[in-house]
């Protein structure tokens, strides 16, 4: 256990040097009477203070310490983490850049000189994936996170606010579904095309709508919840209710999204690069070099293989730590309570 | 119309002659008496569990009994008992990863040993099923007279026409009023208390030997239980059909039952008669159990005595008898040996006790030593002694609902009256209660207090404050501190994904405390409502209901409130536990001198614990006063149809005592009758003179004061 038990006798635990707030004192007067019970001995006189020192793990570190008990989890952690060194330091470990261009090795099978081949322009795959799996990370993961952010503070928001706010988003949100956001992006980024951040935001923008709709659907369930209630009744602030009470209670509905989110990027990265408006030769991302590899996959496969590979790879580890996540933050799970709960 | 027993072998009827219920001790070999007549039903050692992530859990675990013709068996249980997965093995209704043994045996066939498609032969034509919850149980899409005769059409050779006319006929037998137009309905189209009714007449539609009624009044109001409670006797009776009664309620068990079963962690531990057994108690989990039920009876009123710890979870029993933890009188062999259901000598019921034979013989008395004398006693008195300042005025409270019609174009066609006209006053140390079936408005008032904004008409004036003056959200957010509210059920009340120490800060938080105040405030908070400090870095789900009950306590007091609404705080838990919650509010309220609103449907509960009642019908007070005094001497006539509808965990005086059974159900709250809100379920009504008769139907009676000068009021024409 993370937390010292301190041997303090006292049975409040509390040291009296505690800085007295306002609340803290009218506390005190209000204890007064429960330390001292009278004839009827309620449950507390038979749960005696067990000496805890009043001081506790805080919620956060309750969902880590359950997150870090569940093996998958951490595997995908370890495997995240790899492919981010490797997207971040793998092209130092080769003398080729990615846009270089070897002659003498057109297509070339993996070997010595070239660790993955080379492509048809004599490009090294292996600099191109670390290359291009810095891309389709920066691309794929800002992509997904922004989207489930965006759906679910609109989603969840509009079902919590209710009436015209309710209303006008979710007509926004039907607006957006049906407009044909490819010809849009082509009118957009014609001058920005090939620049990777106006290809986050593109994606961001187009892609909320249909989660924010499932978010928002989750969502007027929740806010019928007694807790929802209880909360409004205590004063708590619209904002948090929604951050605090709505939005976690959706949290395997995201995470799904989440990790199902940087899959589809991946792939609808590539699909707009071949439009024209995503990566841009020289630039390389996993989806252009998965979208160029796979017409070759019978005369060249390595130029498949790689790519593809590290894309299984981020997909996989984005799933164990996106299951990892889901048991963590749902208390009803028992995978991560392994060990029992404090 | 009749519905004589059809079967040849039929029941003969027994009456409450002479003939005792006397439930013998069955064996594999032991056949039935030469006296008596054979079982309809016998359940062997059946063993029902369920896979589960940590194991599986074993819901029942050997359960034996017979259910001779005509009778009703009443099993009793809190829950995770294995009542109602009882019920489903009976019915062969266990979900498919449920693991069934033993033996079910309805006429010499084993249903247990049957594939579906057999039972379904069986299902609705031998054993019928009443459901708990009637909307869930009839198919929406299908008119009611459609249902039933498609249940009749599946197990007999009927036209038609003939299925349709003695479906009309089931529905006149459960007391449908013009049966022949409301076959055609569909089932939304009916009250509650009238689904379930179609439920009862589905149930019997093919005259089954056995009927199985799974906890059948819970969803319904109490004076509408009492009408399906007739309404099951009567069906039972037609059809001679015997019945196994499946509740929680124990003053359903004794109006009702001839044999009762108490089953504890999924097992049977005491079976009897329904007099011995709540005369004379033998096992100590029954004993207590009684002791820890309220009752709404009047006469003496006993002290509660809450049943320590909470019942076992069926994934990890103990060792030895389940209810050993929580039994005052538990030995050593207790805690290792799981002791068999025997009939001791001089009993004749059975039970599962190591010293069964030592209570029997009276010389051990189950429910312990006077350790029970942690009992609560109402100090009543001593809080009428100081009255203290005035917390919550409530006058003339008024609110109404629009009734909208279309989906896209909402047309208003009418106005709800959800409260009418309500006042009151709470005073510090002082518990009100307002009860009243569901659509009374009880609730509504509640919220209207809890909202802290105008009302709609009448004035709210908490602590001195009238609400309607606050202008600023600041100021709300101030006066917000002085009311909190703890709600119904608190597995939905508690955010699953916050820990008790976030749930407990939540209110201080936003109340703008620091740091510093929440993490001392916590521990306080945890000790006063008798928690362990440890419980705040656990989540809601790890916690037992009435731990999470008294977590919502907790929040609920965090602010330090002067007024605290409870919304049915009670009716979530089960009796044992209820106990100890009541005890926890009367503590905290006399420690904390706080001032308690209280909304409550029943009213057995509420004579513990509160000090005033208003009763409450269609939005209006009805009539109003000191607990005692309204118990004692209700004058309203729906008071006392309410105080005599309520069940009374006692078999004799359950079946003697005059009952007024109130016809219909309380109308829609849209078209309120012009004179007194009751008059058309009034039975004074009904017997007045013509002139009062007419005063009723035009006149809305005015509240007035009892002749003896106390503060019992009441608004009745008749009186």
């Amino acid at each position: 256990m993370g937390t010292p038990v301190s041997p303090d006798p006292t049975p409040d635990g509390i040291p009296a040097t505690t800085t007295v707030t306002a609340a803290a004192a009218a506390a005190t007067t209000v204890t007064a009477p429960a330390a001292a019970p009278g004839p009827v001995a309620g449950p507390a006189a038979e749960r005696p203070p067990t000496g805890h020192d009043g001081r506790y793990l805080g919620r956060r570190r309750l969902y880590l310490r359950r997150f870090w008990r569940n093996r998958t989890a951490v595997a995908g952690v370890a495997i995240l983490l790899l492919l981010v060194l490797f997207s971040a330091f793998g092209q130092l470990l080769t003398p080729y850049h990615f846009s270089d261009t070897d002659f003498s090795a057109l297509t070339q099978a993996p070997g010595t000189e070239h660790l993955f081949g080379t492509n048809q322009g004599g490009n090294d795959v292996y600099a191109s994936a670390a290359h291009g799996l810095q891309r389709s990370l920066v691309i794929a993961v800002s992509v997904s996170v922004l989207t489930v952010a965006v759906s679910a503070v609109v989603g969840a928001g509009a079902a919590y606010l209710g009436g015209r706010t309710e209303k006008a988003t979710l007509a926004l949100i039907h607006f957006l579904l049906i407009v044909p956001s490819f010809l849009v992006l082509a009118l957009v980024s014609h001058k920005l095309a090939g620049d990777w951040r106006v290809l986050v935001l593109v994606l961001t923008v187009f892609g909320w709508m249909s989660t924010a709709r499932v978010v928002w659907s989750v969502s007027t369930s929740l806010r019928e919840r007694d807790y929802v209630l209880a909360a409004e009744f205590m004063g708590v602030h619209p904002l948090r209710i929604v951050l605090r009470h709505i939005v976690p209670n959706l949290g395997s509905l995201l995470i799904v999204n989440l990790t199902l989110g940087v899959v589809s990027t991946v792939l609808s990265e590539s699909a707009l690069s071949f439009l024209g408006f995503g990566v841009q030769t020289p630039d390389v991302s996993l989806g252009t070099m998965l979208a160029d590899g796979a017409g070759t996959i019978t005369s060249a496969p390595w130029l498949f293989a790689f790519p593809a590979a590290l894309t299984v790879l981020l997909t996989v580890s984005m799933t164990f730590v996106g299951d990892g996540l889901r048991d963590a933050l749902d208390p009803t799970s028992t995978t991560g309570a392994a060990g029992g709960r404090r | 119309m009749t519905l004589a027993p059809a079967r040849p072998t039929g029941p003969e009827n027994p009456g409450p002659g002479p003939e005792r219920p006397g439930p013998e001790n069955p064996g594999p070999g032991s056949g039935p008496g030469p006296a008596r007549p054979a079982p309809v039903l016998s359940v062997r050692d059946l063993r029902v569990s369920f896979p589960s992530e940590q194991g599986p859990v074993q819901a029942v675990r050997g359960v034996d009994f017979d259910l001779l013709p005509g009778r009703t068996l009443g099993i009793v249980g809190e829950s995770g008992s294995g009542k109602s997965a009882t019920a489903l093995a009976l019915m062969g209704l266990l979900p498919p990863a449920a693991h069934l043994e033993g033996r079910i045996l309805l006429g010499g066939r084993d249903l247990a040993a049957m594939d579906d498609t057999r039972l379904a032969r069986i299902r609705g034509k031998d054993i019928g099923m009443v459901f708990q919850d009637p909307m869930s149980a009839l198919t929406p899409v299908l008119s009611v007279g459609r249902l039933l005769s498609q249940a009749l059409r599946v197990h007999q050779d009927l036209s038609r026409k003939d299925a349709w006319e003695q479906a009309v006929q089931l529905l006149d037998l459960v007391g449908i009023p013009d049966p022949r137009e409301r076959a055609k309905a569909f089932p939304h189209e009916f009250s509650g208390g009238m689904r379930q009714r179609v439920v009862i007449a589905l149930a019997i539609a093919n005259k089954p030997s056995v009927l199985v009624a799974d906890e059948p009044t819970t969803a319904l109001d109490v004076t509408v239980q009492a009408q399906i409670l007739e309404v099951l006797r009567l069906a039972q009776r037609e059809s001679g059909a015997a019945l196994v009664l499946i509740t929680h309620d124990l003053g359903v068990v004794a109006g009702h039952a001839d044999d009762v079963a108490v089953m504890y962690a999924g097992r049977i531990v005491e079976h009897a008669g329904v007099d011995e057994l709540f005369a004379r108690p033998t096992m100590p989990y029954t004993a207590r159990l009684l002791a820890a039920v309220p009752t709404a009876g009047s006469g003496v009123q006993r002290p509660l005595l809450p049943i320590a710890g909470e019942p076992p979870s069926p994934v990890a029993l103990p060792a030895g008898c389940a209810f050993a933890p929580r039994c005052a009188v538990a030995r050593d062999v207790c805690r290792t040996t799981e002791p068999d259901l025997t009939a001791p000598a001089g009993r004749p019921g059975r039970v599962a006790c190591h010293r069964a034979q030592e209570i029997a013989d009276g010389t051990l008395d189950p429910a312990g030593p006077a350790g029970s004398a942690v009992a609560l006693t109402p100090d009543r008195a001593a809080a009428r002694r100081t009255p203290g300042e005035v917390v919550l005025r409530v006058e003339d409270l008024v609110k109404t609902f629009p009734v909208t019609r279309g989906a896209l174009l909402k047309r208003r066609t009418g106005t709800l009256h959800a409260v009418n006209g309500v006042g009151f006053e709470v005073r510090a140390g002082e518990t009100l209660a307002l009860v009243g079936e569901s659509g009374s408005g009880k609730t509504t008032t509640l919220r209207e207090v809890l909202r802290l904004r105008a009302p709609e008409g009448g004035r709210i004036e908490v602590a001195g404050t009238d609400v309607a003056t606050l202008r600023s959200a600041a100021q709300v957010r101030e006066l917000r501190s002085e009311v909190q509210i703890v709600l119904q059920d608190p597995t939905d009340a508690l955010d699953p994904r916050l820990t008790v120490f976030d749930l407990l800060a939540e209110p201080l938080r936003a109340a703008g405390a620091d740091r510093t105040a929440v993490r001392s405030r916590i521990p306080r908070l945890l000790d006063l409502v008798g928690l362990d400090r440890a419980v705040g870095d656990r989540f809601p789900a790890a916690l037992s209901g009435g731990q999470r009950q008294r977590v919502g306590i907790a929040r609920a007091l965090a602010r330090e409130p002067r007024l605290l609404v409870l919304d049915e705080p009670l009716s979530a838990l089960d009796v044992s536990v209820q106990a100890e919650i009541v005890n926890l509010l009367v503590r905290l309220k006399r420690e904390l001198a706080l001032a308690y609103l209280v909304v409550a449907h029943d009213l057995a509960v509420v004579r513990y614990f509160s000090d005033r009642i208003a009763v409450m019908y269609l939005g209006h007070i009805v009539e109003s006063g000191a607990t005692e005094e309204i118990f004692a001497r209700p004058r309203h006539p729906y008071t006392r149809a309410l105080l005599s509808a309520v069940p009374l965990p006692d078999p004799q005086r359950e079946r003697r005592r005059e009952r007024i059974v109130l016809r219909g159900e309380q109308p829609s709250a849209a078209r309120l009758p012009a004179g007194c809100v009751f008059v058309d379920r009034c039975p004074l009504h009904r017997e007045a003179d013509e002139s009062v008769r007419t005063r009723c139907r035009t006149e809305r009676p005015s509240t007035v004061g009892a002749p003896d000068g106390s503060d019992h009021r009441y608004a009745c024409h008749a009186l």
